[in-house]
């Protein structure tokens, strides 16, 4: 489905140029449920948004479905089947849940089949669909409107940067409901999350560890779960080994 | 009846939301002079003896009625000054729709400057919406120069949608209202201008009486090459709240002037201005373009959104 070959990305910064992602290839299958971990500033985020055209390689390639897609544009990606939800929010002036999920179907959807999405991620839909998505609020309301954005949009890759922050007042057990829906009622999706928390980390099907911009680790969970040790994921991994 | 051709209904629509002539009383005034009118029995629309204007006088105590008093230009080069006056009632409480919209396909300017009066009973309650609209690809400008004069009794409330979104190249919007005792003044404007535009529009409210107050809500896009400038004044004068806010967005090579002013001349008046202005922030651009949206149907979902 997703293929990055030897990809690396770069910042000017005072000192020269400061590489973020170091020559990663790697590869996500149909149907698999993908968590990127490691520790912070690692370059999780930015590979996410690497994948989903925010940012653009200084090298390497990423291919969709076989496509090149290195040189597309954020809309023509989103348009071949990649979502993404952000870490952040983003807040607007005007525009309403309601709008917001019609945009994201890409079609005038009813009444009654947006208020769904906001019932999969745990809002009462008739306080939400008519509110602005604006600073009144709060962090994780906004932060499960924005999930139900990328569920609405129905996308055959969907990535998720860090969807559990903020949201600490519903049940992580929901969060995961969300994505093992998504996996059932779109076709061949995967999902890609971005994440150091354990019970994700316990859903994936392969994990993925990125440090100082590198892939330094991949595999399935039982692999890959007692090399987090001595990392920021190392809390999470030692609680569930039991240590 | 009245008979109205395609663009006298289509600019009817664009202004006074009309699809037909509409129910209670009403005056619609195209190319200087009235084509239809109706009073009722709580609403008289008297023309004035000079032709150039009306007054309209609702009865006090008159309840759940409308007014619709639209104009319509078509003719280029054709330039008016429109007197009306309102005087709403006693505890009336009723809805009042203007607007103008000007198509000029010629070679010459079409100016129209309606100056409304409203003289607000005690107790009444009035909703005021004011579209102004511009069309047309003649070389000539459509100019609009609207003044609202405001005089507010005890008690009395007012809400006042002044809206201006499409094709007007020139315009001096000048507004004024003075508030007594209790009285209760809510403006929400929205405006955008293109090419080479210029809009201006002021707000002067004076808060005479304890316990008024007003609230002044602009918000704003300014494209391409086109210049704004917003003033809105708010003069304390007794125990009284008042708030303005100017939110804009600047485009391309905008310009946008915002001259906030509060005058407190009592020891309770509490007064409050906000103003921002600023483009497009790039993080909402994005996060649409990531719902599959070009980044141009992105700005403009933003700004439908923003001037909604």
């Amino acid at each position: 489905m997703l293929e990055l070959r030897h990809v690396s990305f770069g910042v000017d910064d005072t000192e020269g140029e400061k590489e973020i992602i170091r020559d990663i290839s790697l590869e996500i299958p149909k149907n698999k449920v993908v968590v990127i971990t490691g520790p912070n500033g690692g370059g999780k985020s930015t590979l996410a948004k690497l994948i989903a055209g925010i940012e653009r390689p200084s090298s390497g390639q990423i291919l969709f479905n076989g496509e090149d897609i290195t040189k597309k544009t954020v809309t023509e990606r989103a348009k071949l089947g990649i979502g993404f939800a952000f870490q952040t929010p983003v807040k607007f002036k005007g525009i309403q849940v309601l709008d917001l999920i019609r945009l994201a179907s890409g079609k005038k959807i009813p009444l009654a089949e947006a208020c769904e999405y906001l019932s999969a991620v745990g809002l009462c839909a008739n306080d939400y669909i008519g509110r602005d998505v604006n600073a009144s609020l709060s962090g994780g309301e906004l932060k499960r409107i924005e999930i139900a954005t990328v569920l609405a949009k129905a996308s055959s890759l969907s990535i998720f940067d860090e969807p559990e922050a903020g949201i600490d007042l519903w049940s992580f057990q929901n969060l995961i409901e969300v994505f093992e829906k998504m996996r059932a009622h779109i076709e061949n999706s995967s999902i890609v999350i971005i994440s150091h928390q354990e019970r994700i980390l316990n859903i994936a099907d392969e994990i993925l560890v990125l440090k100082e911009g590198q892939l330094v680790a991949k595999g399935c969970k039982e692999e890959i779960l007692p090399t987090l040790i001595g990392t920021s994921s190392a809390v999470a991994a030692c609680r569930m080994s039991g240590i | 009846m009245v008979q109205l051709d395609e663009i006298q209904k289509r600019i009817l629509r664009e202004v006074a939301d009309l699809h037909q002539v509409p129910e209670g009383a009403y005056n619609i005034r195209s190319d200087g002079r009235s084509v239809g009118r109706e009073s009722t029995e709580n609403i008289e629309i008297i023309p004035r003896d000079d032709g150039k204007g009306l007054t309209i006088n609702i009865k006090p105590g008159t309840k759940k009625e409308s007014v619709h008093i639209p104009v319509v230009m078509t003719k280029s080069g054709l330039t008016e000054v429109v007197y009306n006056d309102f005087y709403i009632g006693e505890d009336a409480d009723v809805i009042i729709v203007a607007g103008c919209g000007i198509d000029n396909c010629g070679p010459k300017d079409s100016q129209h400057d309606g100056i409304h009066r409203f003289f607000v009973g005690k107790g009444a309650k009035v909703r005021y919406v004011e579209k102004q609209y511009g069309s047309g690809d003649g070389a000539g400008k459509r100019i609009l120069n609207p003044v609202t004069e405001v005089t507010m009794e005890e008690d009395s409330s007012m809400e006042m949608e002044m809206v201006q979104i499409k094709g007007v190249d020139d315009t001096i919007r000048k507004s004024t209202a003075v508030l007594d005792k209790g009285a209760k003044l809510v403006v929400r404007e929205r405006l955008m201008t293109h090419g080479e535009q210029r809009a201006v529009s002021s707000y002067i409210v004076t808060l005479n009486g304890d316990g008024s107050s007003a609230d002044v809500v602009s918000r704003s896009v300014a494209k391409d090459d086109s210049y704004q400038e917003f003033e809105a004044k708010i003069i304390g004068n007794a125990a009284c709240s008042g708030h303005t806010e100017c939110d804009s967005i600047i485009m391309d090579h905008g310009r946008i002037n915002a001259i906030p002013g509060l005058e407190a001349n009592n020891v309770d008046a509490a007064l409050v201005h906000e103003a921002a202005i600023g483009k497009i922030a790039g993080d909402q651009i994005m996060k649409l373009m990531t719902l599959g949206l070009t980044e141009q149907e992105a700005e403009e979902q933003i700004v439908n959104g923003f001037l909604r």
